[in-house]
């Protein structure tokens, strides 16, 4: 069977991408909104889970410069579940518009992240196992992984597109918060589910730090502590037939979350290329909202007890 | 064909989700009733450090430490303590004397380290003068006419 067109990218993005956006936003609607303290990483995790029973519905952008072809935007909404205090799952679902090409439905992503110690220490273990179902052109760049360099970019996306990658993510999330500080550090590895394929290896690290550490008494938009910034660093540590950072490409970003009293969360972020394997600047921002008591609707419609 | 098996992969992924959704919120709605009642345990306001519960309140002379906490409890608690911190099918009481009547820092030790086992997150991304603050609110209800204390055991 053909692939589908490139020719059709509105209609391809509208059944996969925005309609079941639009479901689990009305769903969400129902739900009661609640203020998150959201990190400003944007790559980078923390130890922080979800709360129990809230949605966060986020969207996030990545623009990047491309040398050798067209500069892109790459788009991706998550929708994050709190399970239960210990366990989040979520599901990514992820385009890109390459400039004078194509827009075009690049994959899916289901990640969970799972707590292992009951309280804080430290340093604080999370376990994150995703599967990723993506194409080729996938280019939200949420990690750099092995030897991933920007001139693997550079392709058409007709091209692009007709690889497609089954991949398992696996990182070990270690966080530390202290005095306001959290410290994180993420090694990564990666398996194309093909045999034939190597482990890849990855990293990012990144602080933060929130503007003011008391709360003021009023609600305010713009007061300091509805602010957090901070820096992440990631990139590529080869694969296992290949280890080493030759070949390899790395950001450094700083990033800055601005937490609202109503509901939202915006994240920034611009990301500089430290070598010439990267992209030159990749300039992301990220926009959330978190819904408590969505699980206590679902439970609801499915018949639990009110 | 790749779009067949793309399909059919999203598909297979939204179903998993749909279970986990499902069954995680019933699970969790049925957690605490017990014989057609609620309830719910302090044990891990015992549970605290004996270092952890010496530790005196900064804030609690600080004029603006009520008024702040109770507008971070309405942001972050509210949701699973309720509106006046009596208690939902979420979360306990906070009125109860387990928690009015503890030691400051054994507050802080719990809203710190959660009670992940039972549904409470950590707190401890929030920065420790704001805990200090969200804990001069809570114990500040039992002097407060308008809250009654001793809710019913949840």
């Amino acid at each position: 069977m053909a692939d589908r067109p490139a020719s059709r990218p509105g209609a391809n993005l509208f059944s996969r991408l925005l309609f079941p956006a639009l479901v689990l936003c009305f769903l969400a609607s129902a739900a009661s909104s609640a203020l998150a303290q959201e990190s400003p990483y944007i790559v980078t995790y923390d130890h922080y889970l979800e709360e129990p029973g809230s949605l966060e519905v986020e969207y996030f952008s990545t623009f990047g410069t491309q040398r050798g072809g067209n500069d892109f935007d790459a788009f991706w909404a998550e929708f994050e579940f709190g399970v239960t205090a210990w366990w989040t799952t979520e599901l990514y679902v992820a385009g890109q518009t390459t400039f004078n090409d194509s827009t075009i439905f690049t994959g899916t992503r289901w990640e969970n992240r799972f707590r292992l110690l009951q309280r804080e220490h430290f340093v604080n273990p999370v376990l994150y196992i995703e599967f990723e179902n993506t194409d080729g052109a996938d280019k939200i760049l949420k990690e750099v992984e092995g030897h991933d360099v920007e001139s693997d970019y550079a392709e058409p996306n007709g091209i692009l597109r007709q690889e497609h990658d089954h991949e398992l993510e696996m990182k070990l999330l270690l966080s530390s918060t202290f005095k306001g500080w959290n410290v994180a550090l993420n090694p990564i590895t990666t398996k194309n589910l093909l045999p034939s394929e190597p482990w890849e290896f990855a990293y990012a690290i990144g602080a933060s730090h929130p503007l003011a550490m008391k709360a003021l008494p009023n609600r305010c938009n713009f007061c300091r502590e509805n602010f957090i910034a901070g820096v992440e660093m990631y990139g590529g540590l080869g694969d296992a037939q290949s280890p080493g950072l030759h070949d390899t490409s790395h950001y450094l970003a700083p990033v800055l979350a601005w937490n609202l009293p109503s509901d939202w969360t915006v994240r920034l972020s611009t990301g500089f290329g430290l070598n010439d394997n990267s992209h030159r600047v990749l300039v992301r921002w990220g926009l959330s909202r978190e819904f408590s008591g969505f699980g206590e609707l679902v439970s609801r419609l499915f018949g639990g007890r009110p | 064909m790749k779009t067949t098996t793309m399909t059919t992969t999203f598909a297979v992924i939204c179903v998993l989700i749909s279970s986990v959704l499902i069954f995680g919120s019933l699970a969790r709605a049925q957690k605490h009733v017990i014989d057609g009642r609620q309830r719910w345990s302090y044990e891990a306001m015992t549970q605290a450090p004996e270092t952890a519960r010496v530790r005196r309140n900064p804030l609690a002379a600080d004029p603006d430490a009520v008024a702040a906490g109770g507008k971070l409890y309405e942001l972050h608690c509210n949701e699973c303590h309720g509106e006046k911190a009596g208690g939902t099918r979420w979360g306990p009481s906070l009125l109860r004397p387990e928690v009015q009547n503890a030691a400051p820092g054994a507050v802080f030790w719990v809203l710190t380290n959660g009670v992940v086992r039972h549904g409470m997150p950590v707190w401890s991304k929030l920065p420790e003068p704001e805990r200090w603050q969200i804990v001069t609110f809570v114990q500040s209800l039992k002097s407060r006419p308008d809250r009654q204390l001793g809710g019913p055991t949840r």
